[in-house]
């Protein structure tokens, strides 16, 4: 059975041919919505994503049109856009293939926010380590501006913003929208407190402020032209456009595969599309949805109802790939990054893998995060170094049952829900470790061969 | 945001108890509101500073009445009463501000359990070595764990290795180990004293406390950061490692430093005072304090401080120089230099002598630039008194030069002068020699050198008594320590004097007869105030009759001259 990919945000991605001058964007239709867009009434475009249903695409999965509804704009302040493209979860790389690639469907998808939310200025935080991408945005910007597709009076419609790309310092936390607009606005990233500092209400200089991702924005782009119910017919109701799966791990065909919403299975993206495991390998567990989504295990039965009371009986492979689908079997689809991991897989090290990268970039402000988080690094690393404890899984557990719901933003969850999962999951294997480890050292043998992490 | 501009009352529910409480309080405060010692336990927050709510120690559990969506009308329970809307994760107290209905519990399981889970995360890179951190005993950490606390720790792992004494200014030593960084001591720099000279380096658990490049914590508050640490991080170089704190007796006094009045708290056992801290006033000082202020102390123990009662360079008893003052004072031709650093109770017997012995009195002014917060231009800490008590009616020049016509001129042939320096304000030795001197002070200088009579005074430390500060609160001032040997009160002593000048017999005086005079002939004071019974802020006196003096104090943290005429004046309408 083959599967065809709805190819809408990647359409042009990896095209022959298609370059990312604004020359070839426009040849193939660019801009043509934002002529659109500013002659339509921005209060109009606003109810046309409402109706879409899209949701955000950076990880969590809220309805962009309601975001745009909590905008405070009786304040009389001026109203910001940031375009978040601070694309750092572990297993994602779709943002970076649309900045390289196809700048100019981002600038135009940004172009037409600004409009409908009659933005004064519009920023793209763009991740530090995206050099290349920061000197392609910038230069499609030019040129959009020497088109009047950005800047004074926006193709004569009386409109008039600008795009300013701010490059990130280089930390994971600067993805989280308020940690974000801390570091925009020059201190150190780190989150604030909600409430009050809600970004519709009070965001980037404590203005009403819209951040969207970068795949949420080319959505804008898409919804005007074929209008929210238009959109909205992509996928199913609640799960509405298309998601693009960033699959790596063990797969023979690692790469992005843009699929309208529940129109593949888990397991079609892994044995079809990613042309499945290495031979001879077994399936034992995916992380669908970014390294800090929960992961699910190979040989799990998934049954419950549905929010529309549809009841479900999955295995892993039965899982349709969208928002709702994910969440119902206990994860989620997060940012798209589907990590696969077939039966070669140490989950202690996998995990201890997850732990050093969020113990390293969590940003310190808070207690729990800040303490917790290397505690658990610090467990799983002791575990591969050889002195592993039985104990250690039940501690792991409880150290990140005392980190999620805790902390100022959802970091907390972020790096306890791999734990908390993995321990879920996979807890016989943290107890074996310990007991082979016991076992070698009774027979006077090292305990653990050397493992670098990261 | 200010309390006092709150008006409106809601009525929340903290466990299980209605509570009025002024609307948009947030929920520490509140809670402190239902008394009974109830507290939402926290680090980070502080009243006077802006909400970070990185600790996450005050964690509640919150909830609000439940609404039905489309209609809007209240859902209610089977049996008939609200429905409330629990949020399902704890919320900070400190961000969560009281609105209608809402609904607190303080000791849930889920509360108690993410306490303590906050409780063990804070110690487990913690050093743990309280038996020699000067916090002790007054370390929120330490008073936490105890109460949240598992009592072992689970962490087997090594910990986080930070600088241990780290200099951060010349007043302040850092310790990073202990630094549970609530962000206190940052945000105070930052909106406090207006020197944002704090923040953190690295990040996650390495974040450390550090001053930015090239500069220092050098203001003048910077030990405020000291108190407002909860924990040892941030310590006092001068206080460091000298005393445990349960050991020290705590005495509320006012600082001298200048006319604010910040309130005091000095920490002194067996006769030596170790440290000051500043005491809560939110009309005077909130909980600050100057570091200059803090210093002031040391002068007790310095070496040219005047121990002892003499005349002519000869020591004698109390009883016998204050027989030779009044013989001085009586001849005539007296001539009185006050000081604004007097209590008002010396001040109103300085009045007394003044008058029973024909004196003129002056008074010099000690100004210095102000810093906008609470140091004010006038150095000295009771000008009003002086006023009030009507040692003055003026206010004082910068220096004695008409003091000095007049004993050249033979009109002055005796000065009593009271902790000043006259050699320094316009009269030069030559001319003083003319005059016969008495000397009353705590210090010696040229003046008292050449002093026929000495009276050694106590320091403020020392004694009781009160200052009228820069807005007219009378606030009163405890001993905390013994003064010298053989030194007594000021007041004592001028009892003895003033009543032999009016030809009446001394009486044993005490501070609170002192007053029961002071309130029968001093119009501010009402009648039935005394010194035990002023309030711990103080008492705001009736200032109308000095409103056009041109006071030196500008705008500062508590007292703007502008809005405290306009208020005055529009009092005097009423």
């Amino acid at each position: 059975m083959s599967h065809q990919e709805t190819r809408l945000i990647f359409k042009h991605i990896d095209e022959e041919g298609y370059t990312n001058d604004i020359d070839c964007y426009v040849k193939n239709g660019g801009y043509d919505q934002l002529k659109k867009a500013v002659t339509m009434k921005p209060e109009d475009i606003c109810a046309e994503v409402l109706t879409s249903g899209v949701r955000g695409r950076g990880g969590a999965g809220f309805p962009a049109g309601m975001k745009w509804k909590f905008l405070d704009r009786k304040s009389g302040k001026p109203i910001y856009l940031i375009c978040n493209a601070d694309e750092s979860e572990p297993g994602t790389f779709k943002d970076r293939q649309i900045i390289h690639q196809d700048p100019h469907q981002l600038i135009e998808g940004m172009m037409c926010t600004a409009f409908a939310i009659q933005a004064k200025l519009a920023f793209i935080y763009i991740r530090g380590e995206f050099f290349e991408g920061y000197k392609i945005l910038e230069s499609a910007i030019e040129e959009a501006r020497k088109k009047n597709f950005l800047g004074d009076n926006i193709l004569g419609s009386g409109y008039s913003c600008d795009i300013i790309v701010h490059r990130g310092a280089g930390a994971y936390i600067c993805g989280e929208e308020t940690g974000l607009i801390e570091s925009l606005e020059g201190f150190r990233a780190n989150p604030r407190i909600k409430p009050p500092y809600f970004p519709a209400a009070l965001g980037a200089y404590q203005c009403p402020t819209i951040v969207n991702n970068v795949e949420t924005l080319c959505d804008v782009k898409h919804i005007i032209e074929m209008g929210g119910e238009g959109f909205a017919k992509i996928g199913t109701p609640g799960n509405t456009g298309t998601r693009i799966w960033c699959v790596s791990g063990h797969v023979q065909k690692p790469g992005y595969y843009e699929f309208a919403c529940a129109d593949i299975t888990l397991g079609q993206l892994i044995n079809d599309i990613c042309g499945g495991l290495k031979p001879g390998r077994k399936l034992k567990a995916v992380i669908p949805g970014g390294s800090s989504s929960k992961i699910l295990r190979a040989d799990e039965r998934f049954t419950g109802k549905l929010k529309d009371g549809t009841e479900y009986d999955w295995g892993i492979e039965d899982i349709p790939m969208d928002f709702d689908s994910l969440m119902a079997v206990g994860s989620m689809s997060g940012s798209g990054g589907v990590i696969v991991m077939d039966d070669t897989t140490d989950m202690v090290e996998a995990l201890a893998n997850i732990n050093y990268f969020y113990a390293h970039e969590s940003c310190g402000q808070c207690t729990p995060c800040r303490e917790g988080v290397p505690w658990m690094r610090k467990v799983t690393q002791r575990m591969l170094d050889g002195e592993a404890r039985e104990e250690d899984a039940d501690l792991l557990k409880s150290i990140a049952d005392q980190i999620a719901g805790r902390t100022i933003c959802a970091f907390g969850e972020a790096a306890s829900w791999p734990v908390q999962s993995f321990i879920a999951k996979f807890k016989d294997e943290f107890v074996e470790k310990a007991q082979e480890q016991a076992a070698r050292r009774k027979e006077g043998k090292e305990t653990a061969e050397t493992t670098t992490l990261i | 945001m200010k309390i006092e501009s709150i008006v409106e009352n809601v009525t929340i529910n903290i466990d299980g108890q209605d509570v009025e409480v002024p609307k948009g309080i947030n929920i520490i405060e509140a809670v402190k509101m239902v008394g009974k010692g109830k507290e939402v336990p926290h680090y980070c927050y502080h009243p006077k500073l802006s909400i970070a709510g990185n600790c996450r120690m005050c964690m509640v559990e919150m909830g609000m009445p439940m609404r039905d969506r489309a209609t809007g009308e209240a859902v209610l329970e089977e049996d008939g009463t609200q429905k409330i809307a629990w949020m399902p994760k704890p919320t900070i107290g400190c961000a969560t501000n009281a609105s209608q209905g809402m609904h607190i519990i303080t000791g849930s399981e889920m509360v108690k359990e993410s306490r303590n889970g906050v409780t063990e995360f804070l110690l487990i890179n913690h050093p743990l070595d309280c038996p020699i951190c000067d916090q002790a005993g007054e370390c929120r950490l330490q008073e936490f764990s105890a109460e949240h606390g598992r009592g072992y720790s689970r962490f087997i792992e090594d910990k986080n290795v930070k600088p241990k004494r780290s200099r951060l200014g010349p007043n302040v030593t850092l310790d990073d180990e202990r630094c549970i960084l609530c962000s206190r001591c940052v945000r105070f720099s930052k909106e406090v004293a207006n020197d944002d000279v704090l923040g953190f380096v690295d990040r996650g658990t390495y974040s450390t406390l550090t001053c930015f490049p090239g500069k220092e914590l050098s203001h003048n508050y910077s030990l405020n950061t000291v108190d407002i640490c909860p924990v040892g991080a941030l310590t006092s170089t001068d206080f460091r490692f000298k005393m445990r704190v349960w050991f020290l007796k705590r005495t509320h006094s006012i600082c001298t430093e200048s006319s604010v009045g910040a309130n005091t708290e000095i920490w002194s056992r067996e006769g030596k005072i170790y440290r000051i801290t500043p005491r809560r006033n939110d009309e005077v000082n909130d909980t600050w304090m100057t570091d200059t202020g803090r210093a002031l102390y040391k002068e007790i123990e310095s070496e040219d401080r005047l121990m002892h009662y003499s005349i002519e360079g000869v020591h004698k008893a109390s009883d016998e120089v204050a027989v030779a003052a009044t013989e001085l004072l009586k001849s005539g031709k007296v001539a009185i230099v006050g000081s604004a650093h007097s209590s008002v109770e010396e001040q109103f017997f300085y009045k007394a002598i003044a008058e029973r012995s024909g004196a003129k009195v002056s008074l010099v002014s000690h100004h210095g630039d102000g810093d906008g917060l609470l140091q004010s231009e006038d150095r000295t800490p009771n000008l009003r008194g002086a006023l009030v008590t009507g040692l003055i009616s003026e206010l004082p020049s910068e220096n004695l030069e008409v003091l000095a016509r007049d004993i050249n001129s033979g009109a002055v042939k005796t000065i009593l002068a009271v902790n000043e320096d006259l050699t320094e304000l316009g009269i030069s030795k030559d001319v003083l020699a003319k005059a016969k001197v008495i000397y009353v002070g705590s210090h010696a200088n040229r003046t008292s050198e050449v002093a026929n009579i000495v009276l050694p005074s106590l320091m403020v430390f020392e004694k009781d008594g009160s200052f009228i500060n820069q807005s007219f609160r009378i606030q009163g001032f405890k001993a905390a320590i013994p003064g010298p040997r053989g030194v007594q009160s000021d007041f004592m002593v001028l009892e003895k004097i003033a009543a032999a000048l009016a030809g009446e017999k001394a009486t044993a005086i005490t501070i609170d007869s002192v007053w029961e005079r002071m309130t029968a002939t001093i119009d501010q004071l009402s009648d039935s105030l005394r010194w035990h019974s002023l309030p711990e802020e103080g008492v705001a006196l009736d200032a109308t009759a000095f409103l056009n003096l041109g006071f030196v104090e500008t705008k500062n943290l508590k007292y703007d001259p502008v809005a405290f005429k306009e208020a005055h004046a529009a009092l005097a309408e009423v």
